[in-house]
């Protein structure tokens, strides 16, 4: 018998090598092919659907692809690792012209996958090192998603209002809870813009901020909102990307702002409104300048007038009247630009050096941000390169897509910040 | 109930343990297993997701084969598996419950990159990459013989001793990602070295992953003599089969078990220097992927041969590369591969119950098997 099986090893074996060298010979026709072959895009997810942050992504790749005809090969799953390069050399290999990857970690990978094929594009969402990385093929993306934030702000901070209209809470407890994943500048300048636009209506606000270290962990995001509530927090919201903060607010029946998209169905009685990016502008323009042979930007930023920034329908069931159309409101004065979300004579900062807190920030006697040196240009330095605060107001996603505010502002506690 | 009662029947299955059973047919029935396992998925596949078994078998193939470069990443996966497999097995041999491979492979990743990091612009390639894997194996080698110690000299339990250092090793990893972390707040550490490529395996003309393969296969050769043919192996055995025979034969029994779980820890840590610095290159709390738990089970499956692992390690990772192929091809989630997974391997294990015992059932008095 053993005989027998050393023989199958043996012809396993042989048969993989054979296949591996006869391909070898293929494989140095692929590149001459691809210009044959219909156009076919790549998308790499960190998670599968049931995660909201991957499936925002995996359906704006579908309907990119469908509206423009095109094939889209979706591999889910990718872990920020090896895994994701192979995953992006296997797309190429099936004939993608043009590869996305949709998570943070995946862009050193996206990076040597550039390298490696410079006949390809490689766009990835959320990454900061295309502008000073040099690689031609290679590009960054993301959207002024503080803007949605901000809107979504107003809806939270409409429903505190009436809450404390009704007499449910007295104006001193108006606390809004928020589940981050890291202190990451994304996270920051989001949960920061969220209470911004929540304090631009309701001026009681305050906020605590919680982070579980992770960008998809169910359980620990759950945990995370019922410690805020259990901490006499009124309303949540969340950047984290499971649906752990909103099952957690809808058992205790506390109001929650959702991000990625709508949480109404799981959460009908809790659920107010979510922003999101739509990403379906930017798989659009990307291919459509693929396949007229045109440069993709190094770095895009999408806005509310690209569409990249949306808002989902708003759940009147829950949310305070009067909410769409305060909403409207200040959509319309961001667009034209007489509101900015990081308006410095909105908030006030405190800068102690000595902890290393704000130690990049310059204030007036106020506590209002004159001049902010931000970390535009990702290095090991951690050094602020460049100052982005112009008139009066701190310029989010116009020096790099990806977001630099990380800034701590008055009125928003950080319970832990070991991430 | 009680009338019933009095009378005595024989029982209605009856089990008795089967000596005579040769090779030939033991391979039979297992593959006959493996035959049943994919008849059952055919079956799950048409009634759940309403598709043609082939045409998934067919795309799971592909998702393994397909290409030059899926062969390549199904045999690095395939060696990486295998090779903690085979760092486990020695461990098992001697009846020591090593269930903290994961953790020392992580421990192995972790000394690689702490040297990629601080030493990599100080240290010339060949040199660098010669103190990562003495690094990186020392310090799973220590990471294993803790538990080993502890066992020897004060009859600690090493099952749950070996279980929870993976979870030290996990947090202090996650400790480590943080302080490295680039950028600041982001929890990742990213491509280490990426422009220098110190400390980097060298490719094998464009191939990234001949190194590893090879460097595996001879590692499986060599463990495979030390086991059968070695001084060592033959005390392994022995102190598993009985410690009592063991020590009356003269062999020190504290002695082996350390000696064995530092070659055990050793291997795991060369498992992880090859990880960051021939595959990932980079560290995070989940590089080793649950290898050092799914090692286990390949280990166990094979009973500790090592060329039946190859086997197992293989119909493991082929099955993983192709759930991840019907999940791009079909749109099927991937867990309904590990459905699929998990009905062969429940087979497989099934099996060996029908192998080692006859099963007797009452007045029909026929045999099923």
């Amino acid at each position: 018998m053993k005989k027998v099986l050393s023989l199958v090893l043996a012809l396993t074996m042989v048969f993989a090598f054979t296949l591996t060298f006869t391909g070898c010979g293929e494989s140095g026709g692929d590149d001459e092919g691809n210009s044959d072959q219909a156009m076919k895009a790549g998308f790499i997810c960190l998670h599968d659907e049931n995660s909201t942050y991957d499936k925002n992504f995996i359906d704006a790749a579908n309907a990119a692809c469908e509206k423009l005809g095109i094939e889209a090969i979706i591999k889910t799953n990718i872990p920020e690792g090896q895994e994701c390069y192979d995953a992006a050399a296997e797309l190429v290999d099936a004939g993608c012209g043009i590869v996305f990857a949709d998570s943070f970690g995946h862009e050193d990978y996206m990076i040597q996958a550039a390298k490696d094929f410079p006949d390809v594009d490689f766009c990835h969402s959320t990454g900061t090192k295309a502008h000073t990385v040099g690689v031609d093929n290679y590009h960054n993306a993301f959207a002024s998603i503080y803007q949605g934030r901000y809107l979504a702000g107003i809806a939270a901070g409409m429903k505190l209002n009436e809450m404390i209209e009704k007499g449910d809470i007295t104006a001193d407890q108006a606390k809004i809870g928020y589940v981050g994943a890291f202190t990451y500048a994304e996270v920051v300048s989001g949960y920061t813009s969220f209470f911004l636009g929540a304090r631009s209506v309701c001026e009681s606000a305050t906020m605590e901020v919680t982070f579980t270290g992770s960008w998809y962990d169910e359980t620990l995001e759950k945990e995370g909102a019922t410690k805020l509530i259990n901490d006499g927090c009124v309303l949540l919201s969340q950047h984290a990307d499971s649906m752990g903060a909103p099952t957690a607010c809808e058992n205790a029946g506390v109001p929650d702002v959702s991000y990625n998209g709508s949480t109404l169905e799981a959460c009908p009685e809790t659920f107010i409104v979510s922003s999101r990016i739509d990403w379906v502008p930017y798989y659009e323009y990307c291919i459509n300048a693929r396949m007229n042979g045109e440069a993709i930007d190094t770095d895009w930023t999408g806005d509310l007038e690209t569409g990249s920034v949306q808002l989902t329908d708003i759940n009147e069931a829950v949310a305070a009247e009067g909410t769409a159309e305060a909403i409207e409101e200040a959509k319309a004065a961001l667009a034209d630009g007489s509101l900015q979300v990081f308006d410095c004579s909105a908030f006030t900062v405190t800068v102690d050096k000595d902890n290393n807190i704000n130690a990049n920030a310059t204030v007036d006697a106020d506590g209002h941000l004159t001049e902010y040196m931000a970390d535009v240009d990702t290095d090991e330095a951690f050094a602020g390169d460049t100052n982005v605060v112009e008139d009066g107001a701190f310029m989010e996603s116009k020096f790099r897509s990806a977001p630099y505010f990380d800034l701590q502002i008055d009125g928003i506690t950080l319970l832990d910040t070991k991430f | 109930m009680k009338e019933k009662n009095k009378i005595r029947k024989e029982p209605l299955i009856k089990l008795s343990r089967r000596e005579d059973i040769d090779r030939k047919h033991s391979w039979t029935y297992r593959a006959l297993a493996i035959v049943a396992a994919l008849i059952v998925d055919a079956i799950i596949i048409m009634v759940i997701v309403h598709m043609n078994p082939l045409d998934i078998y067919g795309t799971m193939f592909a998702g393994a084969f397909g290409t030059t470069r899926k062969i390549w990443v199904t045999l690095k996966n395939l060696s990486l598996l295998l090779l903690i497999s085979i760092a486990l097995t020695p461990a098992y041999k001697m009846k020591f419950w090593n269930l903290g491979g994961e953790g020392q492979v992580l421990m192995g990743a972790w000394a690689t990159a702490f040297c990629m990091l601080y030493l990599g612009d100080k240290l010339p390639q060949g040199l660098l990459l010669l103190v990562m894997f003495i690094a990186a194996v020392v310090t799973g080698a220590v990471w294993a013989m803790i538990p080993a110690v502890f066992k020897a000299k004060w009859g600690t339990n090493e099952t749950l001793f070996t279980l929870m250092m993976n979870y030290v090793a996990i947090q202090l990893i996650a400790y480590f990602v943080i302080k490295w972390e680039v950028p600041k707040g982001s929890g990742h550490v990213g491509i280490i070295n990426q422009d220098t490529q110190a400390g980097w395996l060298p490719y094998i003309g464009s191939n990234s992953y001949a190194l590893i393969v090879g460097l595996v296969v001879l590692v499986t050769v060599g463990m495979h003599i030390y086991l059968k043919y070695s001084k060592h192996g033959y005390e392994i055995s022995v102190v598993g089969e009985s410690q009592r025979t063991a020590t009356y034969v003269g062999i020190s029994v504290d002695k082996v078990i350390i000696r064995t779980l530092f070659l055990s820890g050793a291997i795991c840590g060369f498992a992880g220097w090859l990880m960051v610095s021939g595959s990932g290159h980079t560290i995070t709390t989940s590089i080793a992927g649950g290898m050092g738990f799914t090692g286990i089970m390949v280990s166990w499956l094979a009973q500790f041969n090592v060329i039946v692992m190859i086997l197992c390690s293989f119909l493991i990772v082929f099955m993983g590369q192709g759930a991840s192929e019907i999940a791009t091809s079909f749109g099927l989630n991937e867990a309904f591969g590990d459905i699929l997974t998990g009905i062969i391997i429940f087979f497989i294990i099934g099996v060996e119950f029908f192998i080692n015992y006859k099963i007797h059932v009452r007045k029909s008095g026929k045999e099923v098997a």
